[in-house]
């Protein structure tokens, strides 16, 4: 039986189980010898701490990259990409183009967004330029909703701040770190409701960069009608998406589950606001996947035994502009309906499928470029190798100077070429 | 010859009287006069110069696309003398069957009132007004207790209905022959058959690009869709409503669809049409009618479940509201075999002089009505605007599957063609299905009563309703339901019971619709 891959998983879900077994793998306990290993965030960070000092063999895959957090944690993220702007701009890039209000033209993706309290200073700051706005606070390393509100006036961050060093004596240091970012308060709505898109992506190795884009995204509704009104404030069904924030709403439907297929976004944005809007929308939230992938690859520990699949939050405005807003590295494979069960079985089967060829025993030297055949739902989103080869040259040619360059320089660099290559 | 030009200048007739309390007519006379002043126009000349003048500002489009509405609309006049009820239906037996079927209706929908003690209508208090009012927008987070509505009827009732009516002037007789209908429905009607079909439809034919058809083997999809979208943009530039319904018979482009139906069914949202939306709305908000509640149960039962319309459960309350209490609607009863219910003031009952038509529509809504209105969601996001698309596509369409008609879109026609089609070109699954007690039609019924909105994928429904709109007609309804039956022939073979056949028929979301009818119409040996 030295043919079967051994896996281990410390994720108790059917969607992953049911997907091994039908390949015919056997599962293994952690201490045995294994070849795949689906493991949650905290495991990953014991695998690869230095106290445990664990070596994987060429044999050996994992679902994490040892610092996935520099992407996946909100303030990570934050800093990781202001960096990369920083550095594009010193180079003189043409990404880095700013407008006359100093905003960068291709790079502002993300909301305006500060540490606390390291940052503190500066968001008062700006805070005061627009103090009728309303500001979103999450803290840093927790997931699905926990321990976000919101606020709109200094006060109020004040009193947070008071309460939370009295509350206890920890030191400055261990205290739980918070982003704050200016809220999005004018979301595209839909029938009236606010939402915003769910889409995975995987990553199978980030130096040269190699992602794919899952095709079966989905946007999650509000059961509650969005009101900017501040009244509101405090009630977290209007403005929090999560599904698992909203399944504590009253209304919250079991049957769809406030789940909509990023399919049905197009056809409805396609049908009421035209074909080029809407691809352009798309385009965009390409653009900025692979910038933020981009932004964290030379810091990522590229560990060859590694791919991630992540989950992309976005939140479309009223303007059909995304926002990244944030990325989570264990995205839920619980399933709240009978399409999100076959949906989540899909992906993990689409993933599997990329991340360990043919279902057999892995070797992690394998050049990580699978066929066409095998991608199921995943399209290639972006791969360096192939754009270097023969599209940096054009695609710098084509920038500078023209209004739409960067624009039309991306969709080559991230999917065009990309595609004719494939077939 | 002479027939025909009596016909000709009798429908003339009816289209001009009918023009002339339009809206469009006051504005046209309005432009003639205003045309007067430029310098073109001369005395000498001045009828021929007004033509000109219609012609060259567009206002002749207009009146064409309005002609041509009331063509695709109205039935042709018959015998001068012919009294007005045959414009309603011909046939006696489907009137009489139709009168019963809504004494049916009525008596259930007073048997409701009674019994909950509710009112059929009643004016808000003006603090629930109010209160309505500012929640107008999110009706949908209301949730009234309503286990003690329930629908009028489903299309099950009213299949029993279908299956029950007979022509007292035929004999069925006991002798089996080949022509012998075997399926539920009884009546002798004229149905077409395959090559007629393929004459009718034959724009979907196997040679026709069509958009809906990922591998079209002459011309590459890309080249067919760009050439497609490029002439439909100039159909909208030219405004011109037949060439617009003739174009979208191979498939309207996603982002041109919104319009050119709005083109087809001569819908051009002008200020007093928002008005007059707005008037609705603000009797919704002033009266209360029991049929609200059935509105409502039917939204929460149907489209708030609907993995593509849940969304959109808001707009469906702003619409069909508004529809209850618009009284325009009861125009379409003229050619419609069914007549509005009448109810009575209180302590009056009888005493024609105290009728009104309830609701004022005249149209009871029944478990599903909301599927009509939810994929138009996807096209239209202004309330108003949606509103006029559906009000629209129900009086020229949609009544058509809850009336028992001999219309060859009437849902007792669309029946017998389902029936036909399967007994004729797929005979073996048709006895077998029989034999086991699972009459197809039994399965079939109710995609086509809700013109199989919520059972297709909302892209594919749409590529449907594209048919529907470019030929005028719901035949196609039937000509998919029996598509289906045919695709999944194979599994539907192997069943033994109803419940297995239904089963093998509960998720056509993954159906490519034409694809499907391709294959049915044009590919199959007949």
């Amino acid at each position: 039986m030295a043919g079967r891959v051994k896996w281990v998983t410390d994720i108790e879900k059917s969607v992953l189980i049911n997907n091994f077994e039908k390949r015919g793998w056997i599962q293994v306990t952690e201490n045995e010898d294994w070849n795949f290993y689906w493991m949650s965030v905290q495991t990953i960070r014991n695998v690869f701490s230095v106290e445990t000092g664990y070596r994987l063999s060429d044999d050996q895959i994992v679902n994490h990259f040892p610092n996935h957090y520099e992407l996946t944690r909100k303030d990570l993220m934050v800093k990781n990409i202001k960096r990369y702007r920083k550095e594009l701009e010193k180079e003189g890039s043409p990404l880095a183009e700013k407008d006359e209000n100093g905003k960068y033209l291709y790079l502002d993706f993300v909301p305006v967004t500060y540490m606390l309290p390291a940052d503190y200073n500066l968001f008062v700051e700006e805070f005061r330029k627009s103090p009728s706005s309303t500001w979103i606070m999450k803290p840093c390393g927790k997931a699905q909703g926990k321990g976000i509100f919101l606020i709109n006036k200094l006060s109020q961050i004040k009193k947070w701040s008071r309460d939370s060093k009295t509350s206890s004596f920890v030191s400055q240091s261990t205290k739980e770190a918070y982003v704050i970012s200016l809220y999005i308060n004018n979301p595209l709505l839909i029938g009236g409701r606010k939402f915003d898109l769910r889409l995975y992506v995987l990553v199978s190795t980030y130096r040269p960069l190699r992602c794919y884009m899952y095709k079966l995204g989905f946007c999650r509704f509000c059961t509650v009608k969005y009101t900017p009104s501040t009244s509101e404030l405090d009630n977290m069904f209007v403005h929090l998406t999560n599904v698992a924030i909203q399944k504590h709403g009253e209304d919250y439907n079991h049957i769809h589950g406030g789940k909509w297929t990023v399919n049905n976004l197009r056809l409805y944005l396609e049908s009421t606001r035209g074909r080029e809007v809407t691809s352009k929308l798309f385009d965009e939230i390409h653009w900025i996947i692979v910038q933020s992938l981009k932004a964290v690859a030379p810091v990522m520990n590229n560990d060859k035994h590694c791919f991630e699949c992540y989950g992309y939050d976005i939140i479309i405005d009223d303007k059909l502009k995304p926002w990244l807003i944030e990325v989570n590295a264990s995205p839920s494979l619980t399933s709240s309906t009978a399409n999100d069960r076959i949906l989540k079985y899909n992906l993990i089967n689409d993933t599997l499928n990329i991340a360990v060829p043919n279902g057999e025993i892995p070797d992690c030297k394998w050049n990580k470029s699978p066929p066409k055949e095998v991608l199921g739902n995943y399209e290639i989103l972006y791969d360096e190798e192939l754009a270097q080869g023969d599209g940096a040259d054009r695609e710098l040619r084509s920038r500078p100077g023209q209004p739409v360059g960067p624009r039309a320089g991306r969709s080559r660099d991230s999917g065009r070429n990309v595609l004719t290559t494939w077939k | 010859m002479l027939q025909e030009e009596s016909d000709l200048s009798l429908i003339i007739a009816q289209i001009v009287q009918k023009l002339k309390g339009s809206n469009l007519y006051a504005q046209l006379e309005r432009q003639a006069w205003a045309c007067l002043q430029r310098p073109e126009i001369r005395l000498e000349s001045l009828k021929e110069d007004i033509k000109e003048f219609f012609k060259a500002s567009g206002w002749e489009k207009k009146l064409q696309n309005a002609v041509y509405s009331e063509l695709n609309v109205y039935p042709l006049p018959s015998h001068p003398s012919a009294p007005p009820e045959h414009l309603k239906e011909p046939l006696v037996y489907m009137r009489k069957a139709q009168g019963s079927w809504e004494k049916r209706i009525l008596k259930s929908l007073n048997s409701m009132c009674t019994e909950l003690s509710i009112p059929l209508a009643r004016k808000r208090p003006v603090g629930e007004q109010k209160e309505l009012l500012n929640k107008w927008n999110e009706m949908g987070t209301d949730e009234p207790d309503l286990s003690l509505f329930r629908p009028v009827y489903a299309p099950k009732d009213f299949l029993e209905v279908l299956i029950n009516l007979r022509n007292p002037n035929y004999e069925n007789g006991d002798s089996l022959s080949f022509r012998t209908h075997l399926g539920l429905i009884q009546v002798p009607l004229k149905v077409k058959d395959i090559p007629e079909l393929k004459e009718c439809f034959v724009e979907l034919g196997l040679n026709t690009g069509q958009l809906g058809i990922d591998d079209s083997t002459q011309v590459p999809p890309e080249l067919f869709e760009n050439e497609h979208v490029r002439i439909g943009q100039k159909v909208l530039v030219q405004q011109d409503s037949a060439a617009a319904q003739q174009y979208i018979r191979q498939g309207s482009p996603t982002a041109l669809r919104a319009e050119l139906w709005a083109l087809i069914l001569n819908i051009s949202s002008q200020p007093e049409d928002i008005l007059y939306y707005e008037q609705l709305k603000t009797n919704v908000i002033q009266h209360d009618l029991l049929v609200d509640s059935l509105i409502y149960k039917d939204v929460k039962l149907t489209a708030s479940n609907d993995d593509y319309y849940f969304v959109f459960e808001d707009y469906l309350y702003q619409v069909l509201l508004c529809f209850s209490r618009d009284t325009s609607v009861l125009s379409h009863f003229a050619y419609n075999s069914a007549s509005p219910p009448k109810s009575y003031i209180r302590g009056k009952l009888g005493l024609e002089e105290y009728a009104v038509f309830y609701p004022p529509n005249g149209v009871i809504p029944f478990h599903g009505f909301s599927m009509y209105v939810a994929p138009l969601c996807f096209l239209y996001h202004e309330p108003y605007k949606l509103y006029q698309i559906f009000r629209e596509m129900y009086v020229r369409f949609f009544f058509r599957l809850h009336s028992i008609s001999s219309h060859p879109s009437g849902i007792v026609s669309l029946c017998l063609l389902f029936e036909t089609l399967l007994q004729t070109y797929l005979p073996q699954l048709f006895y077998h299905l029989r034999e086991i007690g699972a009459q197809p039609l039994r399965i079939s019924f109710k995609w086509m009563v809700r013109a199989f909105s919520g059972y297709l994928a909302t892209d594919q429904l749409l590529l449907l309703w594209d048919r529907i709109l470019g030929y005028n007609s719901l035949e196609i309804l039937a000509v998919l339901a029996a598509a289906v039956f045919a695709f999944r022939a194979v599994n539907l073979m192997e069943v033994t019971s109803l419940a297995a056949a239904e089963a093998v028929l509960a998720d056509l979301s993954t159906l490519k619709v034409m694809p499907l009818l391709q294959i049915f119409l044009f590919a199959t040996v007949t």
